[in-house]
């Protein structure tokens, strides 16, 4: 694929988990499962992966909750074992999963720093050398002598992604470490992870944030039950994490009324300027002369709305073709019907909802998608 | 290479910091404690077996052999219990991060080893008021506190292993505990035990130890050691045989686990 030279290769790797009913912490479980064996279950979390990052890629690995993500990185980091296959790594590699591992809330945050830089790699005299720095970076001064326990949540976390920052290696992991802090911190932390990729320093990321995917890294892969179901362009990668988390079933309302109208044909997820087709239909004898939809966003927006006017319906339903002109989001339908008197048989708020996948486009933004082109004169 | 040791080493001394600071903290004695904890011990006993049930009394020297003693057997069983629930006990820490899984013991035996430092420190300073001067044979103990705490670390990774998978090996160790408290000789001196049986003791390695500490510690306390005893070569060589066999399996047993104990534990 290409001739850069591999940093980390994931070959071929199988990691099962044995779960047993009742986890035999003491003797005598130990001896009733000798009796009645079988008594546990294995449970595959990931089932033949292989893969290979290059020196310099910022790569990313994304999944949904259980999809095997964290015992990826915990199986590249060392710190599991893999039941077959093998983790070959070219380079040092930082084994930090997590922020603030090995903290310990009965020390001062000094000593905390001097900890947590120790199982970062460092000697004591290297972490004085930068000890101020992570605390300006962190933004406590004032509190560094103070026990851990009584920081604040948002405190320990910025003191510990500091810390995390120092590290510097051949490889470097990171499990979920941008979801963390307030705003600003978030900034602070999104620039220190630019640097890296500027620096052409190689990092993993596991993240749920596509926008940080397709901003950050330039490869990634996505899990799915074990196994990698789409590796290679961001984009696509993130496509594809967003198409795993549409629900099944789109959620429509249940209300208590006689849910007179029916709702077919249309699909749970649209590309942006898709044509959404659908069906609306009733009961013949409920005498239908009008109908009307409308899509909203899912805060309750109005964005569009039509109905038949003075067209007389005769049948029993009506067909729609509807361009989307939206923007990626969450959407939700409404229709109505009413009778040949004017009065309204049924109205129903959310009869279907539908999603727009994100084109992760970074020039074009908003609810609606409207035609627009721009020119630039020529400067004179 | 030299880069993995040095990252050791700072992690193994940033741990013993951690405990070391963590362990004492809130009490108004502090560090003293880990001193006090064997002198109250050594006073209750040496009340009761010169005064109540002399069996020391003629015994030259009793109560600095019997501080020693006391001191030794705390290390011991403060190391091996401490050890036993290392790996436990920082879960958190091997569930996030591939560090070597030994240095989590290591660590936890260290506190024990500094306590023991402390602690002999007080019984020399026992010893010189109680008319043992010091001697060159005071230099070779601290080679007997080296067999003693190769054997410890043996048993501690073993049961550090073990206790990831069966959690009832602490509270079997602690009856172990009582049982060998009474078996190493601690108390009781071991010309007070029958000539014929005295071998059956001996292959106890802390009994070997004790003794010949206390050989050491009081060179004119015509101490029984196993080198004078008259105990034939297998019954000399026994102890350190049953070190070596516990050593390797606690090192072997604990390497073979190791790899498994982010997930188990």
């Amino acid at each position: 694929m290409s001739n850069k030279e591999v940093a980390i290769s994931v070959k071929n790797i199988h990691k099962n988990f044995i779960l047993s009913q009742h986890k035999h912490t003491s003797l005598k479980q130990v001896a009733v499962n000798i009796v009645q064996k079988n008594n546990t279950t294995t449970q595959k979390v990931l089932d033949g992966v292989s893969f290979d990052i290059h020196k310099g890629d910022f790569f990313g690995i994304v999944g949904r909750n259980g999809s095997g993500k964290s015992t990826l990185l915990k199986l590249i980091a060392g710190v599991y074992s893999p039941t077959t296959g093998s983790v070959e790594l070219n380079g040092g590699l930082t084994p930090f999963i997590e922020l603030g591992v090995g903290f310990n809330p009965e020390l001062s945050g000094r000593d905390n720093v001097f900890l947590n830089g120790a199982l970062l790699g460092y000697t004591r005299k290297q972490m004085e050398a930068m000890y101020d720095d992570i605390v300006e970076f962190a933004e406590i001064e004032e509190h560094m002598d103070k026990k851990l326990k009584n920081y604040s949540s948002g405190m320990q976390v910025r003191l510990a992604f500091s810390i995390a920052i120092k590290a510097k290696n051949d490889i470097l992991i990171f499990d979920e470490v941008l979801a963390v802090g307030d705003e600003a911190f978030q900034r602070k932390c999104m620039a220190v992870f630019r640097e890296y990729k500027k620096n052409k320093q190689t990092v993993v990321l596991v993240t749920h944030s596509m926008e940080n995917v397709t901003t950050l890294c330039n490869r990634a892969l996505m899990l799915e039950d074990g196994k990698i179901v789409t590796i290679g362009d961001v984009k696509k990668v993130a496509e594809a994490y967003q198409k795993s988390n549409i629900p099944a079933n789109s959620t429509a309302d249940k209300s208590p009324g006689q849910n007179l109208i029916k709702i077919s044909g249309n699909k749970n997820a649209y590309e942006i300027g898709d044509t959404m087709k659908l069906s609306l239909s009733w009961p013949t004898s409920q005498n239908i002369s009008w109908a009307g939809v409308s899509i909203s966003s899912v805060n309750g927006e109005h964005l569009f709305n039509t109905n038949t006017g003075t067209t007389n319906i005769e049948g029993d339903s009506i067909d729609y073709e509807v361009e989307l002109s939206l923007g990626p989001g969450e959407y939700q339908l409404a229709a109505s019907i009413k009778d040949v008197d004017g009065n309204f048989v049924e109205s129903r708020d959310k009869i279907a909802t539908f999603s727009i996948y994100d084109d992760y486009s970074t020039t074009v933004g908003g609810l609606a998608r409207m035609k627009y082109r721009y020119t630039i004169p020529k400067k004179k | 290479m030299r880069y993995l040791h040095t990252r050791n080493r700072a992690i193994l001394s940033e741990m013993i910091r951690t405990d070391f600071k963590v362990r004492y903290q809130g009490s108004v004695l502090g560090y003293l404690w880990a001193i006090l904890k064997p002198l109250f011990m050594f006073a209750v006993l040496y009340i009761l077996f010169v005064y109540i049930a002399p069996i020391g009394k003629s015994v030259p020297h009793y109560g600095i052999s019997l501080l020693l003693g006391i001191v030794f057997w705390n290390f011991f069983s403060e190391a091996t219990m401490i050890g036993a629930t290392s790996v436990v006990a920082h879960g958190e820490l091997i569930r996030k991060i591939s560090i070597p899984r030994y240095l989590v013991v290591l660590a936890s035996s260290a506190s024990a080893m500094i306590n023991l430092g402390l602690s002999m420190v007080v019984v020399l300073i026992f010893a010189a008021f109680n008319g043992v001067f010091p001697s060159i044979s005071w230099l070779l103990i601290p080679i007997v506190i080296l067999e003693f705490y190769v054997f410890t670390l043996g048993i501690a990774f073993a049961l550090s292993a073990l206790f990831v998978k069966f959690r009832d090996i602490t509270y079997i160790w602690e009856v172990f505990l009582q049982a060998g408290f009474y078996a190493s000789m601690v108390i009781i001196p071991l010309t007070a035990v029958p000539e014929k049986l005295r071998d059956w003791f001996f292959i106890n390695p802390i009994v070997q130890i004790l003794q010949d500490a206390r050989a050491l510690l009081i060179p004119s306390g015509n101490n029984l050691t196993i080198w004078n005893s008259g105990a034939t070569l297998a019954v000399k060589l026994a102890p350190l045989a049953l070190i070596t066999v516990v050593c390797l399996f606690g090192f072997l047993y604990f390497k073979s686990r190791s790899k498994y104990f982010a997930e188990e534990v």
